[in-house]
């Protein structure tokens, strides 16, 4: 059995094994999420990050040891996130017309997302650094994360929660929109881009372009709009 | 394909560069997605290429959430005594913010004369 041994730590060394994770856990949380008829609420990103983080528990690995082998996967958010501006070219005359809708939804949404994330949270006695890390957690991360660190929050919850907000958005859109009877794609993408970041903006791809492209949009907005935003809103008495 | 891939790498890159160089609260990557979409702006269509590159990354772009979402698991001890505080935060906020902004949409959209495209 020391040969299993030996091989477990020569894998925990190298990068392969925790990319290699991420991966699979990823492609298995995609193959539950078709196996589901490809409902929203099979996340393929919850299903991959709720694997990952019983594996590293099981394993007493640390999460900087698994980060140093996934910020493969991490660094392409960059790339991603330019690459936005490829369908918001194809789809841009439409978004143009759409300038007002999408700039009045956009702010209306962002400061709703701040107010009842700080408002629900205090009322259920999260303490200061908590309530301050959960106020920009609808923007992108690397905007979240600059933002929760100027106003006294912890950039690395913050992260976390960015991301469960994003899987939130992307598993809830779809019922609460379908109950409020709201099947422009241009309003379901703003909305799930404005309160959902890029998970969001996945999710909207999934249901079309336009859709996607209104909800990157949306996304890129609401990054600059949390930033401006939440530390006048943090400031506010009460 | 090369070509593409260093397009949007060089955008990012030129992001970031300004980003510090002029002190801006936006990351690289949003400034690079708006020097190229301004770029392109200029081009009847995006180059084949770089449609293809960018299709299949963001084909792909709930992947790249997930080591920053594995990040909960440094965050043991205050999820046991705020998580529900938190979690209930954050489905309660992102139900009224996906409704405000898809309520306030439509509603601009009909006062501008701009009916809905699908309904």
């Amino acid at each position: 059995m020391s040969g299993f041994a030996d091989i477990w730590v020569y894998l925990s060394a190298t990068p392969l094994l925790w990319l290699g994770a991420t991966l699979a856990a990823y492609l298995l949380g995609e193959a539950l999420h078709r196996a589901a008829g490809g409902s929203p609420l099979v996340n393929p990103v919850a299903v991959a990050v709720a694997l990952l983080i019983l594996v590293l528990l099981a394993t007493g690995t640390s999460y900087q040891t698994y980060f140093d082998g996934a910020q493969f996967v991490h660094f392409l958010l960059g790339p991603a996130t330019v690459a936005l501006a490829v369908p918001l070219r194809q789809n841009w005359s439409r978004v143009r017309r759409a300038a007002l809708p999408l700039a009045a939804a956009l702010l209306a949404g962002s400061v709703t997302a701040v107010l009842a994330a700080t408002g629900t949270a205090a009322l259920m006695g999260a303490g200061r650094d908590s309530i301050a890390s959960i106020a920009p957690k609808s923007a992108t991360t690397p905007i979240a994360m600059a933002v929760a660190e100027r106003i006294g929050g912890l950039p690395s919850l913050t992260a976390a929660l960015v991301i469960v907000t994003g899987i939130l958005g992307a598993m809830l859109a779809g019922p609460v929109l379908g109950a409020m009877r709201i099947g422009d794609p241009r309003a379901r993408g703003t909305a799930l881009g404005t309160a959902a970041h890029g998970i969001g903006t996945a999710r909207a791809f999934e249901l079309g372009e336009v859709a996607g492209t209104f909800a990157g949009i949306a996304m890129a907005l609401n990054g600059l709009a949390t930033a401006v935003l939440v530390p006048v809103l943090m400031s506010l008495p009460g | 394909m090369t070509a593409a891939l260093l397009t949007l790498l060089g955008c990012q890159l030129a992001g970031e560069i300004l980003a510090h160089l002029l002190a801006l609260p936006v990351p690289g990557p949003v400034l690079g997605m708006v020097l190229l979409a301004s770029a392109l702006a200029l081009q009847p269509r995006a180059p084949e290429a770089l449609r293809r590159v960018s299709g299949a990354l963001l084909r792909h772009l709930s992947l790249l959430f997930v080591p920053a979402g594995v990040g909960l698991v440094q965050h043991g001890p205050r999820l046991a005594a705020e998580g529900t505080a938190l979690a209930v935060a954050l489905v309660v906020s992102t139900v009224a913010s996906i409704a405000v902004a898809a309520v306030v949409f439509r509603a601009v959209a009909r006062l501008t004369g701009d009916a809905d495209d699908a309904s």
